[in-house]
């Protein structure tokens, strides 16, 4: 029988280095742009406008524009293909009273602006930070209730408290990755953090468990079923048993992930890869981390009992 | 054969052809319309209501701008929505959105609006509250009438060529039935504004022995004088409290009021006599209102949003179709017709609900049928896996049944808890696509559990009961 679990301590090292490589993302997205991760004005308040012009602008006529209103530390890019005329503009925020006098302006002296595609959004920097503050909030009940879920589960199997530590390495391990990948396409794409990101890492936290709970479940039943087994081979035929299962779904996952990355709309791709990158690094991280790491507890735990007994 | 499979193969199929029915874009019959019995009868409709972000408009949300610590009255934040709801009503505009968001916010949707800065001054504006001179003839509450202060331009010389007697309405301007003329403006006639809010000094609420509600005012002592004279010169006439030029009251003039304290008799019940004062007190908006944030989507991307889920969506689904049939043989098939029908019952279910989709919500839809046949390969690899062992093709059936079940039922219960938890954030913080995706990803798990597990394993039964012998010496088609 193949053995995963005893190679697991190259799982373990290839985790830490992928780990290690999402901090180091923050971290150089820290010294660039002062937070882990780009921040969106969903959470720091803000306006974020797209224009589309019906013929070429020049940058520098949309930014004076934005200075005669105060707003001189305004960002302007172009969006898309330059034939497009569609540019971006971002700043502190610009009340309701002044975007509808902004805009004739923009047309005046810039260019016709196609007021079908006009997109804009505005956020008090006040509420950016309550809701902050609640999105990590939501985080962390999400994690705990999932947790406790858990351990509720699997009350009547010996150790269930290592199922639910084992468990939370796991989902910590997914989160770290996820914030990791998406602070590395802030510093290549831009991707900002909004209220769709908190929405896909609370999907990626839901999804956490889905592998481990297969698995699992596997564990328990075969316990009682190979009781002559060692621990470990018991655990690693379980992965066996179920690996086609989770791979099947995964590929699943994925055809409908990739699709809309694929073929979805632009302003939901970051919310879908960031789903994906969370949901493959959730079934890796079950059966090479959080199933192994049962068994290295398990080792440990055997260890110093029998140290305990021949001392 | 079972007799109870057959039944409840017959239930599925029905099931299926009612989604389908209500899924089909064509104009439904009355009757299967007022089949829904839960929604409001006025419009009941079998459609698909597309969020702001797919259709493009404008949203507002609009947060009571009391300072930090102070109690917030529930009855008070209501009475704004209401406010808020009548204003954004008169915009004219097709199925607009004004929800309490939370306990101290209000979230309004405007579809396909073209002026959005309009759309704010109308949601915020001050509201003004007048006292009217309605003559003797009272006007129903919901009137709309035009008075002499700020009224439309074209009227001000009229009034000033006609003082006071004119202006109080004549019998041939009989007031038409509540009903007729709410929200409708009466004739041409102007009223005359005797006094506008910035008179009122204090407002309260009293009971007399009777047990009724009244309202009680104090004014400022200039407005008390004017409100004296006039008073004193129109015993027995009606006296309107409007807001925004809408008649909210009509009280009739019992007796002159001199010393600037009266008060307003009427049928108040506790809740319409606090409304009214409250009311009274504070304008318009018996909270005041701040712009939290506002975002408007072009309809043009809305449109395209829509095309390119839809073109997604098909493809996936299109994938998994292929992916099971090819991997799991006959089970597979039978998984697929399962998914099929699952894709119906939600779309049925967004229709008849109804919920409203945006692009998260298209996009929770998607990925819950990715997630959707994950019940059905969990049951499929334990079957294999006991026809592996030996077992007989009904033993197998029985076990990946009863054996998936424990793990299917706590996956799904941890996407449930997840979906609660985006809910609840998504509400309290007006962020609607939040929302948008927790439902229908929600919605999804539940249907699932009936697709997928219920209606998969009466296929699979009919299936093994029928050609059980046939395909049990048909390996490949089980994918063993």
């Amino acid at each position: 029988m193949f053995n995963i679990v005893e190679k697991r301590h190259w799982y373990f090292l290839f985790s830490a280095i992928l780990i290690a490589l999402s901090i180091a993302a923050m971290i150089f997205s820290t010294v660039q742009f002062g937070q882990p991760m780009r921040i969106g004005i969903d959470f720091t308040g803000g306006s974020i406008f797209a224009l589309k012009f019906d013929q070429a602008v020049s940058e520098e006529d949309i930014r004076t524009v934005f200075a005669d209103y105060g707003l001189e530390s305004a960002i302007v890019q172009q969006l898309g293909t330059p034939e497009q005329h569609a540019w971006q503009v971002r700043t502190r925020e610009v009340t309701a009273n002044e975007v509808g006098s902004l805009l004739v302006t923009l047309e005046e002296r810039v260019g016709k602006i196609d007021r079908d595609a006009l997109t804009f959004d505005t956020v008090e920097p006040a509420v950016g930070g309550e809701v902050a503050r609640a999105a990590g909030l939501a985080i962390l009940v999400a994690a705990l209730v999932i947790v406790a879920f858990m351990w509720f589960s699997f009350r009547r199997v010996p150790n269930a408290f290592r199922y639910g530590v084992c468990t939370i390495v796991g989902m910590a391990h997914n989160l770290l990755i996820a914030f990791g990948f998406y602070a590395l396409m802030g510093i290549l794409a831009g991707w900002e953090v909004d209220a769709l990101f908190l929405t896909a890492i609370l999907t990626v936290i839901g999804f956490s468990v889905q592998d481990v709970i297969v698995v699992f479940d596997r564990i328990r039943e075969n316990i009682p079923r190979h009781k002559k087994e060692p621990y470990e081979m018991v655990v690693n035929r379980s992965i066996l048993e179920t690996i086609h299962r989770s791979l099947a779904t995964q590929l699943n996952a994925m055809f409908v992930m990739v699709a809309i990355i694929l073929f979805g709309g632009t302003t939901i791709k970051p919310f879908i890869a960031t789903m994906l990158v969370g949901m493959v690094s959730e079934t890796y991280s079950a059966i090479f981390i959080a199933v192994p790491l049962l068994v290295a507890w398990e080792k440990a735990a055997t260890r110093r009992a029998v140290a305990r007994a021949t001392a | 054969m079972k007799k109870s499979t057959t039944w409840q193969l017959v239930a599925i199929v029905l099931i299926a052809l009612a989604a389908l029915f209500v899924d089909l874009n064509i104009e439904h019959p009355d009757w299967a319309k007022n089949l829904i019995f839960w929604q409001p009868a006025a419009h009941r409709d079998i459609a698909l209501h597309l969020g702001l972000d797919l259709q493009g408009g404008l949203q507002v949300l609009l947060a009571a701008d009391v300072p930090e610590g102070q109690e917030l009255d529930a009855a008070a934040m209501e009475t704004a929505r209401r406010v808020v709801e009548n204003r954004v009503n008169s915009l004219g505009l097709t199925e607009p959105v004004v929800q309490a968001q939370g306990e101290h916010r209000i979230i309004v949707e405007l579809p396909g609006i073209e002026n959005p800065e309009q759309a704010v001054e109308t949601i915020k504006g001050t509201a003004l509250l007048e006292f009217v001179d309605a003559g003797n003839i009272p006007l129903p509450p919901g009137t709309v009438i035009t008075t002499t202060l700020g009224g439309p331009q074209a009227t001000l010389p009229e009034t000033e060529v006609t003082p006071t007697t004119s202006l109080s309405p004549t019998a041939e301007l009989e007031p038409a039935a509540p009903g007729e003329t709410t929200g409708e403006t009466t004739g041409k006639l102007t009223y005359e504004t005797i006094l506008t809010g910035a008179g009122l000094k204090n407002v309260g609420l009293d009971r007399t022995q009777q047990g009724e509600y009244v309202i009680l005012f104090e004014l400022n002592p200039d407005a008390a004088q004017t409100f004296a004279e006039y008073t004193g010169s129109h015993v027995g006439q009606y006296l309107c409290i409007v807001l925004d030029k809408t008649i909210i009251s009509c009280p009739v003039i019992n007796s002159a009021i001199p010393g600037g304290q009266g008060r307003i008799e009427g049928n108040f019940t506790f809740d319409s006599a606090r409304q009214l004062a409250l009311q009274l007190r504070y304008g318009a908006l018996p909270v005041p209102l701040r712009v939290e944030s506002f975002n408007r989507i072009g309809a043009t991307l809305g449109a395209e949003s829509v095309q390119q889920s839809t073109r997604a969506g098909a493809i996936g689904l299109i994938t998994i179709l292929i992916f099971m049939l090819i991997y799991y043989r006959l089970p597979g098939a039978l998984a697929d017709i399962a998914l099929i029908i699952y894709v119906l019952i939600n779309f049925a279910l967004y229709k008849l609900a109804p919920i409203t989709l945006t692009l998260p919500g298209i996009a929770g839809f998607i990925l819950s049928a990715g997630m959707a046949v994950d019940a059905n390969i969990l049951i499929f690899e334990r079957m294999k896996e006991e026809l592996r062992r030996g077992r007989g093709l009904m033993t197998a059936i029985e076990i990946g049944f009863s054996r998936a079940w424990p793990s299917i039922r706590d996956g799904q219960l941890s996407t449930l808890i997840i979906c609660a938890i985006l809910f609840f954030f998504g509400t309290n913080f007006g962020a609607s696509i939040v929302k948008g995706f927790a439902i229908t990803l929600a919605i999804g798990t539940v249907v699932n559990l009936f697709t997928a597990v219920f209606a998969t394993r009466v296929f699979v039964h009919q299936i093994a009961a029928s050609a059980g012998q046939w395909v049990s010496e048909r390996k490949w088609l089980l994918g063993v």
